[in-house]
């Protein structure tokens, strides 16, 4: 309980109270106590494209993450026999280096002279003639760093299924696709749940790979506006304050309305 | 999931007869699982496989249930080779040991599964009837893990029937019950068995259930059938000393065949010859053999009876241990030179009235020819 309160309520009471504060008229960078709602009021309006940008790229990093995500839990659950801890280790391994240094050497990787890119436009694949600087780049690299995520929890509930209970599936005249669909995957769900939790909500408040791989306007996410109003904006302590708690009633809704739709006390 | 929606299978095999397992031999890396075994169940039977624990059971039942491919030999129903082809395509079923409920199902749901997967329009009403059978109606929406062993079992059972497979296979349906359930479940299921009228294949540690329940008993010993034959058969005359103890209980003692007496065999063991009829030996003269008795057919005297023919005693011995188990008491008997005999007499007072106690020599006779 202690330590909720020391390193939850503590510091979300404190940014709540920053997100109502008003500037001190004429001493920017200086705030006084009030409830300035017209701060939630410009976070809303101001920034909604970079909400939506936010949950878009999130959703779109989620989605990919589980199309590679599933199969390589799957492979690593059921056939890779004693290649499994190998696979482990490749999975686990790139947290043992920076998330920032791993997310600047995609940029070089899919930078316009990078190997990628220039084979891509090469043979005319590639419309806009460079993948950094689009949306492409963020979403890319927004599933590489968070795939992890993905992959462990599913892995978990594939490796704790029972495989005599797949087996019955087999005996019970489904055949392999079928048996994956109707007893495997539903199995899995559990997994598949926090894999997804895991990935959208870390991937929503990113703002390293909108910085390093995508572009000043246009791919510009919440959280690098958070940053920015934190760090860079003089006065903007409140707004970003404001931002963070939406972005925080926004995923929490989502999430909520999610779970409810997949119920996890069914799965479970 | 529209798209995905019920198609009948059309894999499944169709195949009527009797099982034939043909020289199966199944190795794991280099340890040889099953080992050359050949058996026939007839169709419609109850055939029961017993053994001890890691003797290969369970890996028979999975070749039959297409769960695991043969190293060599063939597994058929009537004429059709099952050999090679996936599980799906066999009409077998499996009661797996541990159950394997889908977790994820309900009860009723679990039981549709394979219905549905056949494509059967009624799979639902299917189910609800098969639990009806089982006693588990009630239970029908909950899921398996808010469910007691027994219950689970019921429903394994129903999700295998439901089916109407050619095979039936039942690994150990009944050891999680209690003495009392497993008893009344074996009444039912010898008495869905009969109704339904499918081969029941019905793997069992426990020789009282086999013997009660089938109309075939194997005895499996690592990898191979010891024995096969009806029950009462194994029982009285088993062919090995390995058979004799795994079913029921059995004194043991060296014996050697030392001649004929007419055409009945004479053997010689603890010091005086007896004959047993010819049709209970099954070791040729002068071999070395192992003579067996049960503990029920045995007497307890306080004097060594006359010998001679057919009678045979042993002792005198000292009584060890005396224990009533209701339908008959129990008597431990060190016999010098032979070891630690059983003896079974009904009744509770027979101590006292032949004037055998505890410490007392005692002898142990038994008339007729009631050993092997
Ligand atoms: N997949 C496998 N790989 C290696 N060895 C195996 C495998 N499956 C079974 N065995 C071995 O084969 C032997 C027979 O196993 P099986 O499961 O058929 O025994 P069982 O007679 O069913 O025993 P129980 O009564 O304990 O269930 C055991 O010694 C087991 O260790
Ligand atoms: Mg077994």
């Amino acid at each position: 309980m202690a330590w909720l309160v020391m390193f939850f309520v503590v510091p979300m009471v404190q940014l709540f109270l920053v997100s109502l504060q008003s500037d001190y008229p004429g001493f920017p960078g200086y705030y006084y106590q009030d409830v300035n709602v017209a701060n939630y009021a410009r976070a809303l309006t101001d920034f909604a494209p970079h909400f939506g940008r936010s949950m878009l790229f999130a959703g779109l990093a989620t989605f990919f993450a589980f199309v590679l995500g599933y199969p390589l839990a799957y492979a690593m659950a059921f056939k890779a026999g004693r290649w499994r801890g190998v696979m482990m280790i490749c999975v686990i391994a790139p947290f043992f280096t920076s998330f920032i240094l791993r997310t600047i050497a995609w940029r070089q990787i899919l930078s316009d002279e990078g190997w990628i890119a220039s084979t891509l436009n090469a043979i005319n694949l590639l419309p806009g003639g460079r993948i950094t600087e689009t949306w492409v780049a963020v979403v890319a690299g927004l599933t590489y760093n968070f795939l992890p995520f993905m992959v462990l929890p599913i892995y978990s509930s594939l490796e704790r299924a029972n495989p005599t209970v797949i087996e019955a599936g087999g005996d019970l005249y489904a055949n392999g696709f079928t048996t994956f669909r109707t007893v495997t995957l539903p199995m899995s769900l559990p997994g598949v749940l926090a894999g997804t939790l895991l990935t959208f909500i870390p991937a929503a408040g990113d703002y390293v790979n909108a910085e390093l791989l995508g572009s000043d306007v246009s791919t510009k996410m919440v959280g690098n506006v958070i940053e920015s109003q934190f760090f860079r904006v003089l006065g903007g302590f409140p707004d970003a304050a404001a931002l963070s708690f939406t972005l925080m009633a926004l995923i929490l809704a989502l999430v909520f309305a999610y779970t409810r739709k997949f119920g996890t006390e069914e799965l479970l | 999931m529209g798209i995905f929606t019920t198609r009948a299978s059309t894999a499944l095999r169709e195949a009527k007869g009797d099982l034939r397992i043909e020289n199966v031999t199944k190795r794991f890396a280099d340890f040889v699982a099953v080992d050359d075994l050949s058996l026939v169940v007839p169709r419609g039977s109850f055939f029961a496989l017993l053994g001890p624990s890691g003797c290969g059971k369970t890996t028979t039942l999975r070749m039959v249930a297409g769960l695991e491919q043969p190293t060599a030999g063939k597994v058929l129903i009537g004429d059709t080779d099952l050999t090679g082809s996936r599980p799906y395509e066999r009409p077998v079923n499996t009661v797996f040991q541990s159950y394997a409920l889908f977790p994820h199902l309900t009860v009723r749901e679990n039981v549709a599964f394979g219905p549905k997967r056949r494509g059967l329009p009624d799979a639902l009403k299917l189910a609800d009837e098969a639990l009806a059978l089982v006693e588990m109606g009630h239970l029908a929406q909950r899921k398996p893990a808010m469910m007691s062993g027994g219950q689970q079992q019921r429903v394994a059972v129903a999700r295998a029937l439901v089916n109407r497979p050619e095979v039936l296979l039942l690994d150990e349906p009944l050891g999680a019950l209690d003495l009392k359930l497993r008893r009344q479940m074996q009444v039912e299921l010898k008495r869905i068995q009969t109704e339904v009228g499918l081969t029941f294949i019905h793997v069992t540690h426990d020789q009282e259930e086999a013997m009660t329940m089938a109309d075939t008993v194997a005895v499996m010993n690592k990898g191979q059938i010891e024995q096969m034959g009806a029950p009462a058969e194994l029982y009285d005359l088993p062919t090995t000393t390995f058979v004799a103890n795994f079913l029921g209980q059995a004194n043991m003692v060296e014996a050697k065949q030392v001649g004929l007496d007419g055409d009945r065999p004479v053997y010689e063991a603890f010091g005086h010859r007896w004959w047993v009829p010819r049709h209970r030996s099954s070791v040729p003269a002068g071999e070395p053999a192992a003579y067996g008795i049960r503990p029920e057919k045995l007497r307890l005297n306080h004097e060594r009876p006359a010998l001679g023919g057919s009678s045979a005693a042993a002792g005198p011995g000292v009584l060890r241990d005396v224990s009533f188990t209701g339908v008959s008491t129990q008597y431990l008997v060190d016999l010098p030179g032979l070891g630690t005999w059983g003896v079974f007499e009904r009744g509770r007072w027979i101590v006292r009235r032949r004037g055998v106690a505890r410490s007392r020599r005692i002898c142990c006779s038994c008339r007729g020819w009631p050993g092997w």
